[in-house]
């Protein structure tokens, strides 16, 4: 395939950023967006450039850690996946593709396509944790039965991998499915429940401290998600936030 | 230099316990004025962080990740083993250590391993206690399935993100300790150079990733976690910036490294499709519980798949060869990983492999979704159903199963493994080897500790599936918060360490020199070219099969690409900025020693153990001949400048609580 890129390049937070027009050829259909990139790297290299600098790790869609904006989407245009499980496949052979970072004032850029996600680290330091300790003296792990449906709902919140494409995609660059995953997850388990209070509205309070907007239900968010967390989950969150602050001892 | 393994007399069982008694133990308050460096934050060292932080010490986390939930623990996917016994199915501390050092073919360390088998039932509970949401049955209690190498089902999971969530966990607690201050988190800074102030660990120079610059940080002792070294290979299943770097760094520095040769080619990976691939795919080994492993009978047949005029479906069922259920009737479709990744290559290499590449061999998952249909239809009370009804009931279950690894599969090879068998070949996985630790998880320099995949301790020559992860959070969790105290008891008056020591300059000054030399070269390939060039030698001299020849060569192809490097890599950009090639160049001149190192040990080691296979030693049915009169120790490497010239100690294994047998899962 012969394609035309389009990359969003910045030498570092403070610089002011612009887009520069690569052309590339000879990419298999095979290869995924990241292998593309790749060879756009070492093309660049070899002409004596400063290769893209762009976030990736594991390459299974697991980590978390790549986050482009291709073509106007989060991720790309196939759902239910991350930029480094998509492949050139999805791609038109002589196509332009428009590469830019996440954009959101919450996660400003280090550099290129390079993100600093550090708020969402944040956030779950503010609460997103059961209270015990290492000790090898918890109770055995089948002492307390959960229903598998609320077992299923808590791991189906779990699998949020932090990537951040729900910022990026919202109009309003609001972390509510971020945040809410993590409240739910908790919530659903009985292990969680002791400081479900406190927890959602500590979370809530660091996400607004970070700056993030708020949800106004366009659901863009559940759409671009690579894992699929639904948006009834923000729902939820917001019924627990309510009945935190209203029934709250504390102050 | 004589290794003492530090193991405690006694009966294997009460080891541990007496071991905990026995040694020092660090006060409440003089915690507070002790400082530990924690190099990694996957689930060894995300568990030893949060832990440590909890009993009192103060903690610095290092990650070269954007965050410490993103370790590369994350992507492990089957489950992790514990003798728990719910299924009633024969169950025991025993047996899964006994299991595991089998399953290692005796080139482990047994009273590690049997204290690994008695932690492993903590573990479940306190990642059930911090909210881990494994997988559970309809009364509302955790589900097991089994793995590869054993007889019962021990191995807990959540779906096919076990290691996610297991992680998240772990990241959960870090988070904890975090907010209270009692962990310094440092993200995007990756340890480059260790610190030795009087012998021991006293600190690391780390460089910031985002800014270039290179910073001092001390502690009264350094507790490296950083994973294994696959990625030496260039490809594997590693994550991209998976490295040896820390590990290697210490090895420079003193610490004894062990048994580089044992590597884990994991037998059940996405085939690799081209030139262009930069990583490759791990299906979890679950599948096998399910999938039964096939090639055609004949080769006219393999032939006509490969050049698809005939589909895999087509093919009747007496023209299939279901060739680890033929060879290995007990374990079947559930033989450790070496075994069946050498039986995949012994097909493939006979002619019968599957894909346009030769390289593959078919996973099929038609019986059980048949099976699970027509269990399904009976438990729904659906009676006399179709064939289409049963089908689309059992893959309804399998789909609840392991649907993200279908999903998974399917993005990557653009084929339905529902409808066509999925294809398979063995991948680099893991790495046993590892920097040599005695049984407090110290190193050969003191104040240095080394656990998770990163250290050599648990596994021997081959490690079973659900393991892994065991031994993260194992080691992380409840051995080295215990054994780390009685080293730092000695330090409760030392006080503050200051980087403005001279030994601080000298290191910094080395790692400075160090990273001016690679920028000056300004030659004419990119670091990726000498990483793959690399690879390519490791794949196929030091891989699944190793012969004397092919190690000698292996030694003195990589010392040439070495050498090249050295001369004629290019990376563009300054030193003083986000900057990847420079990143990735560091990484690589520790690969291009390592590897060497790697071959070294696998040439001294002429038996073969495990995932190393010697073709000079093999029985007469092609398994793994070992050679226990000789060999039955661990190899650990001093390191004194060139790896090849490295000295060898050897750790004499001995065995008072398991027979030493020939291996045989038939």
């Amino acid at each position: 395939m012969d394609l035309t890129l389009k990359v969003w390049r910045q030498k570092n937070s403070q610089a002011k950023g612009k887009m520069e027009t690569y052309p590339i050829s000879d990419i298999s259909e095979d290869s995924s967006f990241l292998e593309m990139m790749d060879v756009l790297n070492g093309n660049l290299i070899n002409s004596g450039k400063e290769p893209v600098a762009f976030d990736h790790d594991c390459r299974e869609g697991i980590c978390g850690m790549c986050s482009m904006y291709i073509n106007g989407q989060a991720h790309g245009p196939m759902r239910g996946t991350t930029t480094c499980q998509l492949h050139m496949r999805s791609f038109r052979d002589g196509e332009t593709i428009y590469i830019e970072p996440w954009r959101s004032g919450s996660m400003p850029v280090i550099k290129d396509l390079v993100v600093d996600r550090s708020a969402f680290d944040r956030i779950q330091q503010a609460g997103g944790f059961v209270s015990v300790n290492t000790s090898g003296n918890t109770q055995d792990a089948n002492a307390v039965p959960i229903p598998k449906v609320n077992a299923d709902k808590a791991f189906d919140a779990a699998a949020c991998i932090g990537c951040a494409a729900c910022v990026a995609t919202c109009k309003n660059s609001s972390a509510m499915l971020f945040v809410a995953a993590k409240v739910s997850q908790y919530s659903y388990l009985p292990q969680g429940e002791v400081e479900a209070k406190d927890r959602v509205v500590n979370m809530v309070n660091q996400m607004d401290k970070e700056g993030f907007g708020n949800c106004t239900n366009t659901g863009a968010c559940e759409v671009e998600c690579p894992k699929g967390i639904s948006l009834e989950y923000i729902a939820r969150m917001n019924r627990e936030y309510v009945s935190a602050t209203i029934s709250s001892e504390k102050k | 230099m004589i290794l003492d393994s530090k193991t405690p007399e006694g009966p294997i069982k009460d080891k541990w316990t007496k071991h905990k008694n026995d040694i020092n133990v660090v006060g409440p308050a003089n915690k507070r004025n002790i400082d530990i460096i924690v190099v990694g934050t996957g689930l060894a060292g995300g568990s030893a962080s949060a832990s440590l932080a909890e009993m009192g010490y103060n903690v610095k986390a290092f990650c070269y990740q954007d965050s410490p939930r993103r370790a590369h623990s994350i992507a492990a996917q089957g489950g992790i083993n514990a003798a728990k016994n719910y299924q009633n199915d024969g169950d025991s501390i025993y047996r899964l250590f006994y299991d595991t050092v089998k399953g290692g073919d005796y080139r482990a360390r047994e009273a590690n391993v049997y204290r690994l088998a008695e932690v492993s039932v903590n573990i479940i509970d306190q990642c059930v206690a911090q909210g881990v949401p494994f997988a559970r049955d309809y009364g509302g209690l955790l589900d097991n399935r089994s793995f590869g190498g054993v007889l019962v089902s021990r191995t807990f999971y959540a779906r096919g993100q076990t290691g996610q969530q297991l992680l998240l966990g772990a990241y959960s607690a870090m988070n904890r300790q975090i907010a209270k201050g009692k962990i310094q988190m440092f993200n995007r800074h990756e340890m480059v150079e260790l610190v030795k102030v009087d012998g021991k660990a006293r600190g690391i120079i780390a460089r910031n990733l985002i800014t270039g610059e290179l910073e001092r940080h001390s502690a009264h002792a350094v507790v490296i976690a950083s994973g294994g070294y696959g990625n030496v290979f260039f490809l594997s299943t590693n994550a991209m910036g998976s490295n040896t770097t820390a590990a290697w760094k210490i090895h420079r520095n003193g610490a004894f490294f062990a048994n580089p040769c044992y590597t884990q080619i994991h037998p059940t990976c996405i085939p690799r499709s081209g030139e262009h691939q930069s990583k490759l795919t791990l299906m979890s080994e679950s599948l096998r519980n399910d999938g039964r492993i096939w090639v055609p009978k004949n080769l006219e047949d393999a032939e006509k798949i490969r050049s698809k005029t005939i589909k895999p479906t087509e093919l009747k069922e007496e023209d299939r060869d279901y060739y680890l259920e033929r060879r290995y009737p007990a374990f079947g479709n559930l033989v450790p990983r070496d075994v069946a990744s050498r039986a995949a290559k012994e097909r493939c290499d006979a002619g019968y492999g599957v894909n346009s590449t030769g390289e593959a061999v078919y996973l099929d998952f038609s019986a059980a979704i048949e099976r699970y249909g027509k269990e399904k239809a009976l438990v729904s009370g659906i009676k006399q159903p179709s064939v289409e009804k049963i089908i689309e009931l059992g893959e309804e279950v399998v789909e609840q199963k392991y649907g993200n690894l279908f999903q998974m599969y399917e993005k990557i090879v653009a084929e339905n493994p529902y409808k066509t068998p999925m294809m398979i070949y063995p991948a680099v996985h893991y790495t046993m080897g590892g920097v040599w630790v005695d049984y407090n998880l110290m190193t050969t320099i003191p104040g240095c500790y080394c656990i998770g995949e990163a250290n050599f301790s648990d596994h021997g020559a081959n490690r079973l599936g659900a393991s892994a992860l065991m031994q993260g959070l194992a080691d992380g969790y409840f051995v080295l918060p215990y054994t780390i105290g009685d080293f730092l008891a000695n330090d409760i008056r030392t006080g503050p360490i200051s980087t403005d020591l001279k030994e601080f300059e000298i290191a910094e000054k080395n790692v400075s020199d160090t990273i001016d030399k690679l920028m000056s070269i300004k030659g004419d390939k990119p670091v990726d070219h000498f990483h793959k060039r690399l690879g390519k030698v490791m794949w196929e001299f030091a891989g699944m099969a190793r012969n004397k020849e092919g190690l000698e060569h292996a030694i003195s192809e990589i010392k040439t690409i070495r050498k090249e490097f050295w001369e004629n890599v290019r990376i563009p950009g300054d030193k003083d900025e986000m900057n990847t090639e420079l990143e990735k160049a560091g990484r690589v001149a520790d690969f291009l020693e390592l590897g060497e190192l790697f071959a070294k040990d696998g040439l001294e080691r002429s038996e073969s153990a495990g995932g190393h296979f010697r073709e000079e030693s093999q029985t007469p049915e092609g398994e793994a001949l070992r050679n226990d009169k000789d060999f039955a120790f661990t190899s650990a490497w001093e390191f004194v400048g060139e790896p090849s010239e490295a000295i060898l100690h050897k750790e004499q294994l001995e065995f008072n609580d398991i027979e030493l047998k020939q291996r045989s899962y038939k």
